[in-house]
């Protein structure tokens, strides 16, 4: 660049003929050779794919190209389609050898007990994976990553307490069928010394202590008697009823109530007085439609083995 | 468009190297038949394994396992493959700052298949000056058939080290079989055609420019040269003498007028220029080119004793040695890739001898950490993986170490049966009742027992912990 002219026109460099301000030249140095034919191989190349691929627009619509691809629809329909990458991708997750060794397994799963699919060590490997996978898609959303809920709102999986019943069938259930959960408030039939008492009375079934003797024995009789009627779901003894999703208030853990998230004595009651005040009504969807038979069943064996499996 | 005085680029100008026999060349040959031998062969070797492949040699990756003689190589022990590379790599500092470019010049597979090529080349047109002629020759069928069998038997070696390649990757002999019936799978046309091109491409028609302009190692050996390092080079101070080299005309034949004259012992040949494979004249000094294969030396001590002289007017030798300085082999630099070496080298070897027959790994659930059940007990789950690398049947039993009062439920059993080879999750669920004044963490271990009778493996230990809250 920093050439004067007299070296340029020295050196015999090839340049454009074109002179600028009487003595401005400019070098022309074409192209590598390999490199042109390169670009004229792209272009050959570009031709050969108008043709076959979806490339260019045309009103609203655009040309499809004349290689097709064909894949299965979700209700077992084969179709055939010009080419595009969606059909290709869902083709490839149906044919390919991953998606053929799930499909042996998914079928062999389909065919076993749930007992089987918990005792035969392959198959718990195999549901263990796709009820993982099943689990973070439909159910971790409310219940938690790893099953382990909320407090008042979502049940834990995670420890060994069910509400509709802890066998394979009962969680097999609840998925399929949803749940709904209802407990009526108390707040008006009861009057507040009384919704303490009954709260006391229920902290004391679990053990709790530091509650006022008296106070816990006037929230039994509202407990057991027709004042508060908790028994008819609870049971007197306050162990609960599967068949109608009651809680078991008679051992360590507190799914609804914050009691364990509370200090003192003073807080656990409240925490209980609010949920005997207020209610609870809680909705767990059926899966029935979105999941088929085989993944529910799956999935209740994972849940199993979540929490509640021995 | 004219030549103009400054280029960037250089076309490449053809190298005939003259053929030399010698003390390096026959060197040279040996290591090239023991590679080549090692190379072409290994795949073939049988090996009887109870499982497995019955190959010596076997990179089995669909199945992710690396079979080397009696040693399997899992997934998880890949990072031996790391090991091996840091090893690759402090032999060559270690040898190039000794010893110089020994790795280019004997043993580096661009030199050994260059060296094949170049033989193949004399035996199909003959000797370097009848090759330049042809080169020089105009089109003919001569030419044209001499050109093209040489290309047709490079092509050959080219392919059978593509293909030989590819047996190591798969049971050679069902490869070979289904490789001409067109039944092996595309990887293995994949990666005979791509070895196959660059073999060609490379000894073929790129050859010392791999070295001199794509290789890396090339240029950084040349960093780890110093001024002790044994190099291949010209005796400049014996060769040209006060006033330069000469031939060896009438008056000038005998090695005493010569001196007299003020003449070196360098006849000014040319032989040492015409042997290189890479075209340097090594009289010019040490050059980045040079890959120190030795055949100049040959070629001059052959001169040197048809002249009655003495050897070593090229020699190895180092610029220490040149300038009349002692050669240090002893310093910090050779003593610390050395020690470095060892070291390295002595933790892999006690890394791949001491690895257990089973391997274990244990995965405790984090969310949640710790579970209150109804009964007040605390509960931790863990999910243990078990590889059975050991080559037979296993019978293990899960146990727990160093928690007592803890209560294990283990899915699907806590006894396992694992077949060879065989991989097994286990669904572990610890429970403990909460004690006042517990620490949040407990330490324990599980550990997996062998049951059963005789020449049983030892018991793996794995360590775990516990979360009381």
């Amino acid at each position: 660049m920093s050439d004067s002219q007299e070296d340029v026109r020295k050196r015999g460099v090839e340049t454009t003929g074109h002179v600028w301000d009487g003595d401005l030249r400019e070098y022309n140095n074409p192209l590598p050779r390999w490199w042109v034919w390169a670009f004229y191989g792209t272009v050959v190349f570009a031709v050969v794919y108008w043709f076959l691929y979806p490339a260019w627009p045309v009103g609203d619509t655009y040309t499809k190209g004349m290689v097709t691809q064909s894949y299965e629809k979700a209700d077992g329909e084969r179709v055939t389609v010009p080419w595009n990458s969606r059909a290709a991708f869902v083709h490839d997750m149906q044919s390919g050898p991953e998606a053929r060794k799930q499909r042996v397994w998914l079928e062999r799963a389909s065919k076993a007990s749930m007992a089987q699919l918990e005792s035969e060590p392959q198959l718990l490997d195999f549901t263990m994976k796709i009820g993982r996978q099943l689990f973070g898609d439909n159910c971790a959303g409310c219940h938690g990553a790893g099953g382990q809920g909320v407090v008042g709102l979502y049940p834990s999986l995670s420890d060994d307490v069910t509400l509709w019943g802890g066998t394979l069938a009962d969680i097999r259930d609840s998925i399929a069928r949803g749940r709904h959960g209802f407990m009526p408030g108390f707040e008006g039939a009861l009057d507040d010394t009384q919704l303490k008492d009954v709260a006391e009375f229920v902290l004391s079934l679990s053990g709790v202590q530091g509650g006022d003797a008296q106070a816990v024995q006037r929230g039994a009789r509202i407990f057991r008697g027709t004042a508060g009627g908790c028994f008819y779901c609870h049971t007197s003894a306050g162990t609960g009823n599967p068949r109608m999703g009651a809680p078991n208030l008679a051992d360590k853990v507190w799914a609804i109530a914050d009691v364990s998230g509370a200090g003192r004595y003073g807080a656990k009651v409240a925490a209980v007085e609010k949920v005997v005040r207020g209610g609870v009504h809680r909705d767990m969807p059926a899966w029935n439609g979105r999941l088929s038979a085989t993944e529910i069943k799956l999935l209740a064996v994972y849940v199993h083995e979540l929490g509640v499996a021995r | 468009m004219t030549e103009s005085p400054v280029q960037l680029y250089r076309a490449r100008t053809a190298i005939h190297p003259r053929s030399v026999s010698g003390r390096f060349r026959n060197a040279k040959y040996a290591v090239l038949a023991l590679a080549y031998g090692v190379f072409f062969l290994l795949p073939w070797l049988r090996w009887s394994r109870d499982v497995g492949p019955q190959q010596a040699l076997l990179f089995d990756l669909p199945a992710r396992r690396f079979y080397v003689f009696d040693l399997v190589v899992h997934p998880q022990e890949i990072f031996w493959l790391a090991g091996l590379l840091v090893i690759a790599a402090l032999l060559l500092f270690f040898v190039t700052g000794v010893a110089g470019r020994v790795w280019c010049g004997y043993f580096c597979f661009q030199t050994l298949w260059t060296d094949v090529y170049m033989l193949i080349e004399r035996l199909v047109q003959g000797e370097q000056p009848a090759r330049i002629r042809l080169a020089k020759a105009p089109w003919g069928m001569a030419k044209l058939f001499k050109l093209a069998l040489t290309h047709v038997l490079w092509l050959a070696v080219a392919f059978a080290t593509g293909l030989t390649f590819t047996l190591y990757w798969a049971d050679a002999p069902a490869l070979v079989g289904h490789f001409f019936t067109g039944q092996a799978p595309f990887p293995a046309y994949a990666t005979t055609l791509l070895l196959t091109v660059t073999t060609y491409v490379f000894a073929g028609l790129a050859r010392e420019q791999v070295c001199t302009y794509m290789c890396p190692y090339a240029r950084f050996q040349s960093v780890m040269f110093d001024r002790d390092t044994l190099i291949v080079s010209y005796d400049r101070a014996r060769g040209e003498g006060a006033n330069g080299r000469y031939k060896p005309d009438r008056e000038l034949k005998e090695r005493e007028t010569r001196q007299a004259a003020g003449h070196g012992d360098c006849i000014d040949c040319g032989y040492c220029v015409q042997v290189c494979p890479t075209g340097v004249d090594i009289r010019e000094g040490l050059q980045v080119e040079c890959i120190h294969c030795a055949l100049c030396v040959d070629a001059c001590d052959g001169i040197m004793d048809t002249l009655g002289w003495p050897r070593g007017l090229v020699r190895y030798t180092s610029q220490n040695a040149l300038e009349g300085r002692r050669t240090r082999l002893l310093k910090p630099k050779t003593l610390g890739y050395g020690v470095v070496l060892l070291i390295a080298t002595a933790l892999l070897i006690g890394s791949v001898a001491g690895h257990p027959d089973i391997d274990v790994s244990v995965r405790q659930t984090r969310n949640p950490l710790s579970v209150t059940l109804s009964s007040g007990e605390v509960q931790n789950r863990y999910t243990i993986k078990v590889d059975n690398t050991s080559g037979r049947p296993l019978r293990l039993r899960l146990v727990l170490d160093g928690l007592p009062g803890a209560h294990m439920t283990v899915l699907p059993s806590p006894e396992l049966h694992l077949r060879p080879e065989a991989r097994r999750a286990l669904y572990v669920k610890v429970r403990l009742a909460p004690e006042p004044g517990q620490a949040r963490r407990l330490k324990f271990r599980f550990r997996l027992q062998p049951q059963g009778r005789t020449s049983e493996p030892e018991p793996v230990s794995v360590p775990s912990q516990f979360y009381t809250r």
